[in-house]
């Protein structure tokens, strides 16, 4: 685990000297935008626009980092071959993906923690004071983190058999399946025949829920999350990251490289 | 008594071919061999012979289709064995964010060393390697030697028992070639095992006290240079220098380099050749065994495996 540690460190260090960071300059100046804009033209629901769009941001460029970078932490160690020193130390390869996976994590908390930060300043400036309903934001911006983590995960599992586009193309249209799960869920299972009502409600399961992430709205009206909702979401990326994970794991430990 | 530090049993690789992988190419076929204790084998053969594959099946980059191989008694499969073990990969790459400093900080990481204990061996390392001055500009800058420096840095750094180098001089300029030398010999007087790949063959000559050659995935000798080598004197070489022209009969056959000449006799044929050259006013500068070169013996081999396959592929048309 010590080992997966040093893994994850480097490659938080890589992250930051990449210049992965530099993300949050856009995100600077479209909070500034934002705020110069939303008194203008939004009277009275000032703060609805800048959560909504601040947290759209923060999860937009959230998932460009999570599957651009998540699909190339692997890949782009077998393809420069950087990996070939490192596995011939004492670090087993379950303890590099795990290593590689955290380091992206951190990374991603760090980068979502100054885009909550840079919005709660903007909120700060339209509204001149900050409530006690605002730390929904706060919570969304959580879930939002969870989220980019599960996506993660989901890429670097791809990248461990397959090419980087087809990877790229997996994680994409899976994230976009897993927005419509609970439609998947709530099809009208009485006129289907038995099996395809058990095949449906099986793939529902199976698939990543990325509907229950999102609390964008309630965010936006200030309104409380549920703790069992927290609970939920917290236990639920655990669960299925580890799954994920050891499946990456298992077939990158059988793979042979370049 | 101490056994092998490295043992391979039939140790096969294939590839699988096409989409569906119905055929299969073999890189490595069954593969039997011994690196002893202490000593500097070398493992020399053509591009594309199973050098690396072999290699990198010892270091678990690739997996076996069949056959073992122990490194100091341990399975290959064993990950803990890897701490006794140093590796320099072929044409080496590593993080160019990092600086070598960094570099080779981040690999002692996985070795349980402590932080003070850190910091002096990467010092000692870069020192070695000649990189002292280099030590804090990104890897991104650097040249394919300085690359291969550092390569060899961080398979030394730990200071392990076991040493293996995929082409370790590969990339380097004269002097490099002579720093890796001299790091080799002197790894091998620490009572290091020491097993490198090269297509160099007077390294090969110069530094291993065995080596193996592989030519076309199968193992066609092992031993010390000159045991698989005919030791027996092909012949004897006369170099001499001879003022104008003369009506030495053995003229004819030698070679003229300049105003000197080389000429080659049968052994019992010496004498008789000396008194003519002295007789005609020769002047002799050396008198020399021909014995035939690591590098004849190889090119042998190789000629023989590429005849053996063309004819495969004639028959198979």
């Amino acid at each position: 685990m010590r080992r997966a540690g040093v893994v994850a460190l480097n490659t938080f260090r890589e992250a930051v000297r990449d210049r992965v960071l530099y993300n949050l300059v856009f995100f600077a100046l479209l909070m500034m935008a934002a705020a110069v804009a939303v008194g203008q033209i939004s009277i009275g629901i000032e703060e609805t626009v800048i959560v909504s769009l601040g947290l759209s941001a923060i999860s937009v460029i959230g998932l460009l980092i999570s599957i651009f970078i998540g699909v190339a932490l692997v890949s782009k160690e077998m393809d420069k071959r950087t990996l070939y020193a490192l596995l011939a130390k004492p670090v087993r390869r379950w303890e590099f993906v795990l290593g590689k996976f955290g380091g992206l994590v951190l990374t991603l908390a760090v980068n979502t923690a100054a885009m909550a930060l840079g919005l709660l300043l903007v909120m700060l400036y339209v509204k001149h004071s900050l409530e006690r309903g605002d730390t929904a934001v706060l919570v969304a911006v959580y879930f939002i983190w969870l989220k980019l983590a599960l996506v993660v995960a989901l890429a670097l599992m791809f990248s461990c058999f397959t090419t980087p586009l087809l990877a790229i193309l997996f994680t994409v249209g899976l994230y976009i399946v897993g927005l419509y799960v609970q439609e998947l869920r709530n099809l009208p299972v009485e006129v289907m025949s038995p099996a395809m009502a058990a095949f449906t409600k099986w793939l529902s399961y199976l698939l990543p829920n990325f509907e229950n992430f999102n609390v964008m709205a309630m965010a936006a009206h200030q309104r409380a999350v549920p703790r069992a909702l927290i609970l939920q979401n917290t236990l639920y990326t655990v669960i299925y990251c580890a799954i994920v994970l050891t499946a990456a794991a298992a077939v990158f430990s059988k793979r042979n490289l370049k | 008594m101490t056994g092998p530090a490295i043992e391979i049993e039939n140790l096969s690789k294939e590839y699988p071919l096409g989409f569906l992988h119905l055929k299969k190419r073999t890189s490595l076929e069954g593969l039997n061999m011994q690196v002893e204790t202490g000593e500097v084998f070398g493992f020399i053969g053509p591009n594309g012979a199973g050098k690396s594959t072999t290699i990198k099946l010892l270091m678990r980059l690739i997996f076996p289709t069949a056959g073992s191989a122990r490194i100091l008694g341990k399975p290959i499969s064993d990950v803990e064995m890897h701490r006794e073990i140093g590796y320099l990969p072929e044409q080496p790459y590593f993080y160019d964010y990092l600086t070598a400093a960094e570099v080779l900080d981040y690999f002692a990481r996985f070795h349980d060393l402590t932080a003070a204990d850190r910091k002096d061996r990467v010092q000692r390392m870069l020192k070695k390697v000649g990189l002292e001055t280099a030590r804090k500009i990104q890897l991104r800058k650097y040249s394919k030697g300085m690359l291969q420096r550092v390569g060899l840095a961080q398979a030394i750094l730990h200071d392990p028992k076991v040493v293996i180098l995929d082409e370790p001089m590969s990339g380097l300029d004269p002097v490099g070639r002579r720093e890796v030398r001299d790091i080799i010999l002197e790894l091998k007087k620490e009572g290091k095992t020491v097993m490198f790949s090269t297509h160099i063959l007077s390294d090969a000559e110069m530094l291993c006290d065995r080596v193996g050659v592989i030519v076309g995935g199968k193992l066609r000798g092992v031993g010390a240079p000159g045991t698989l080598v005919d030791m027996k004197t092909q012949g004897m070489e006369i170099l001499f220098e001879l003022a104008g022209t003369s009506n030495v009969p053995l003229l004819s056959k030698a070679e003229r380099t300049g105003d000197r000449y080389r000429l080659q006799v049968a052994e019992e044929e010496l004498y008789a050749a000396i008194e003519q050259l002295r007789s005609a006013g020769a002047r002799i500068h050396s008198v020399s065994q021909v014995k035939a070169t690591l590098e004849e013996f190889f090119m042998n081999l190789v000629e023989a495996d590429r005849a053996q396959a063309s004819a495969v592929e004639v028959s198979g048309k």
